[in-house]
């Protein structure tokens, strides 16, 4: 691919992750540019979801380096990836259900008034904003995010990755728990994200899928890394292979 | 005005399912929560009841009389206070079974304060000697809160039984304090803040308490029709706005009547150097006003700050609120130094109106603040509850009980009572959520 020159967006080099002696993540580099969709894939328990808190800030590495645009970043806790402007939409959604879809939003970064109080109507509105854009058919917003279908709560944790301006975006299977209509939602936001320069993270299950969203495939086995592919250079089935047989083929590195 | 009908069309769909009931169109339109008029429901239920009981059978109804509602909200404010602190505790899914144990402690080293320590300083009834025991009892309170806080975040001990073993160990330290003595009476300004005699504001000063409060509910009226405004969310219409207005103010003016009706006894009096059949109001007691103090200032840390909001983000999904960059540990640890604090501010109330402290002042209070919380909706499961709901609750509890000492039940029938009471409540909470889910 062409776009793979300069200064990647992130680069997570040689990241290593135990848990009780068990190696999550065994000394994997992945990397992402401006523009550009990564698919992170592989069998449950492969490692990626793990490879990818580390950068999200929920788990801490045990040795490797984080570079956002080239410069070494120190993640230590989800507040400091937020700095980076780096945003996850997790697998979970990550939602507490007892509060509103404002609420949820701006959960950790709450606008305040001059007072220091929190400011709901002026959240309300910006969250009225941000889902006209996203989900036209929005309306619960005065409600507890429990009270929402599957599609629903997903539009709003997908608005609280998109409206805080971020540069990278992780998503953990952002699809798994939508309807035909609401996945195709998805896709076309996650187009529409590529073209605004993000770089993103996708962790996705479904093949087709990432043939569809993605520029390049990372597979993960065993929490190592299979091997790297331009996607529009490989069919399926290797892709396949790669994560069932770890077999890497010719045109991967 | 013409903003009223634009807006209006965006109510409607909300108020379709409504229907043509008057009195669901009123809730509605009002916005005023069913499950805070239930409980008043309930607390008028047993009110009267009380007073009807006595008249039978008793042949005099002594519930429902100025004197009786004042000592009763007196009587509540102690465990009304600490009841708002537990709502953040429960809230975050956990528990504090050692509130009881933290007033006798706390009170017991007030009492050691204010009696023998501070007055061979400064000698004794000086100005200051109150104010440095209001201020350790506190800080002490909240010390401990933040140790058991700091033991359940950092350690991973479960807060049912950090809070168990404070439940023993205070009370016990509370004993060896002063080996087991009473500490009697405490400096005469304390002793105010327990609602004693000269504990209380008097007519003029219950009238600018309740005109304030009148003017605070018009302003908060005011002020939230203009933030609907100015972000164009649907309006309440403005007969609605005028009847929470006139309720809120109406309640706030009967209450003032109701504790200005209550004179003060004849002793007291004749200590004023008043006549026998002078009438001289007792007004809110200073307890009572310390508690509505409390309600307010938690329910606006509750509902209009960062930190209420993460209470609320912790009880409904502590992981997504982690994820979110919250530290819950640091959060834990604060709210049960806050729940300790106010344990603290209920011991000076506790034992100012003792006017003595004892080491076994509180006990069994924990149960009652827990009762209250959870009689005022909060729920065990985390996640939900409200300030209003839990004094509301420690009301509830508080009426059961002097209401039952009033009309002649034994100590066995009461516990009795209160402990059924406590179940149903929360069954009857249950299927009230299930409806109207």
């Amino acid at each position: 691919m062409t776009m793979n020159k300069g200064t990647p967006l992130v680069e997570m080099r040689d990241i290593s992750i135990s848990f009780g002696g068990i190696k999550a993540v065994d000394h994997v580099s992945i990397d992402l540019h401006p523009g550009e969709v990564v698919g992170l894939l592989g069998h449950n328990g492969a490692g990626k979801s793990t490879l990818i808190k580390c950068l999200s800030g929920a788990y801490q590495k045990d040795t490797g380096e984080i570079y956002v645009n080239g410069e070494r970043a120190e993640i230590n806790n989800p507040r400091d990836a937020r700095n980076y402007n780096i945003e996850t939409i997790y697998q979970t959604l990550a939602l507490a259900d007892n509060l509103d879809a404002a609420s949820n939003l701006f959960l950790g970064r709450e606008l305040v008034t001059a007072a220091g109080f929190v400011d709901d109507a002026q959240m309300e509105a910006e969250t009225r904003k941000i889902m006209a854009r996203l989900n036209p058919n929005f309306r619960k917003f005065n409600v507890p995010v429990s009270a929402l279908s599957g599609g629903q709560r997903q539009s709003v944790a997908i608005a609280r990755a998109v409206y805080f301006n971020a540069k990278i975006l992780i998503m953990d299977e952002p699809t798994a728990a939508l309807g035909p209509q609401e996945t195709q939602m998805v896709a076309e936001l996650i187009q529409e994200l590529k073209r605004q320069g993000l770089g993103i993270f996708l962790i996705e299950h479904d093949i087709h899928a990432v043939m569809d969203l993605c520029d390049r495939a990372v597979v993960m086995k065993n929490g190592q890394r299979v091997g790297t592919v331009n996607v529009d250079e490989v069919t399926d089935d290797d892709i396949l292979g790669m994560i069932i047989m770890g077999k890497k083929p010719a045109k991967a590195y | 005005m013409t903003k009223t009908p634009l807006t209006a069309p965006p109510v409607a769909p909300a108020q379709a399912g409504a229907g043509g009931n008057p009195v669901k169109r009123f809730l509605s339109a009002t916005e005023i929560d069913t499950r805070l008029l239930g409980m008043l429901a309930a607390l008028l239920l047993i009110w009267g009841g009380f007073h009807l009981y006595g008249a039978i059978v008793n042949g005099n109804g002594a519930f429902l009389t100025p004197r009786n509602l004042w000592n009763l909200s007196v009587q509540t404010s102690s465990i009304g206070i600490m009841a708002t602190g537990m709502v953040l505790v429960i809230i975050t899914r956990n528990i504090d079974l050692s509130v009881g144990s933290l007033i006798g402690v706390t009170g017991m080293t007030m009492g050691i304060l204010q009696v023998d320590i501070l007055p061979q300083i400064f000698g004794l009834g000086h100005w200051s000697i109150w104010i440095i025991t209001c201020v350790a009892g506190i800080a002490l309170g909240a010390l401990i809160g933040a140790f058991h806080g700091w033991l359940i975040a950092y350690r991973g001990i479960p807060s049912f039984i950090v809070t168990l073993g404070g439940l023993m160990v205070w009370r016990g330290m509370a004993f060896i304090a002063n080996g087991g003595k009473t500490i009697s009476p405490v400096d005469s300004t304390f002793a105010l803040l327990g609602g004693g005699p000269g504990g209380n504001v008097g007519a003029t000063g219950s009238w600018i308490v309740g005109l304030i409060a009148c003017a605070g509910v018009v302003w908060l009226l005011v002020n939230g029709r203009r933030q609907r405004i100015k972000h164009e969310f649907p309006l309440r219409p403005i007969w609605a706005e005028v009847t929470l207005g006139a309720i809120g103010c109406g309640a706030i003016i009967g209450s003032v009547l109701l504790m200005n009706a209550y004179p003060l006894p004849r002793g007291i009096l004749r200590q004023m150097d008043l006549p026998d059949d002078a009438f001289v109001s007792h007004g809110f007691a200073i307890p009572v006003l310390i508690m509505i103090a409390v309600g307010i200032a938690m329910t606006i840390l509750m509902t209009r700050t960062r930190f209420g909001r993460y209470v609320f983000a912790i009880g409904g999904n502590p992981e997504a609120a982690a994820l979110a960059g919250i530290n819950t540990r640091w959060m834990t640890l604060k709210i049960f130094a806050l729940m300790g604090a106010l344990s603290g501010l209920a011991a000076i109330i506790a034992s100012a109106r003792l006017n003595s402290a004892t080491n076994a002042l509180g006990t069994l209070d924990e149960l009652y603040v827990i009762a209250a919380a959870v009689i005022g909706g909060t729920s065990l499961a985390g996640g939900v509850g409200t300030i209003y709901g839990a004094i509301l609750g420690a009301l509830v509890m508080q009426s059961l009980q002097s209401g039952m000492v009033l009309i002649g039940f034994d100590a066995a029938i009461q516990r009795i009572v209160v402990g059924v009471v406590l179940v149903l409540a929360v069954y009857l909470d249950n299927l009230y959520r299930a409806r109207t889910k």
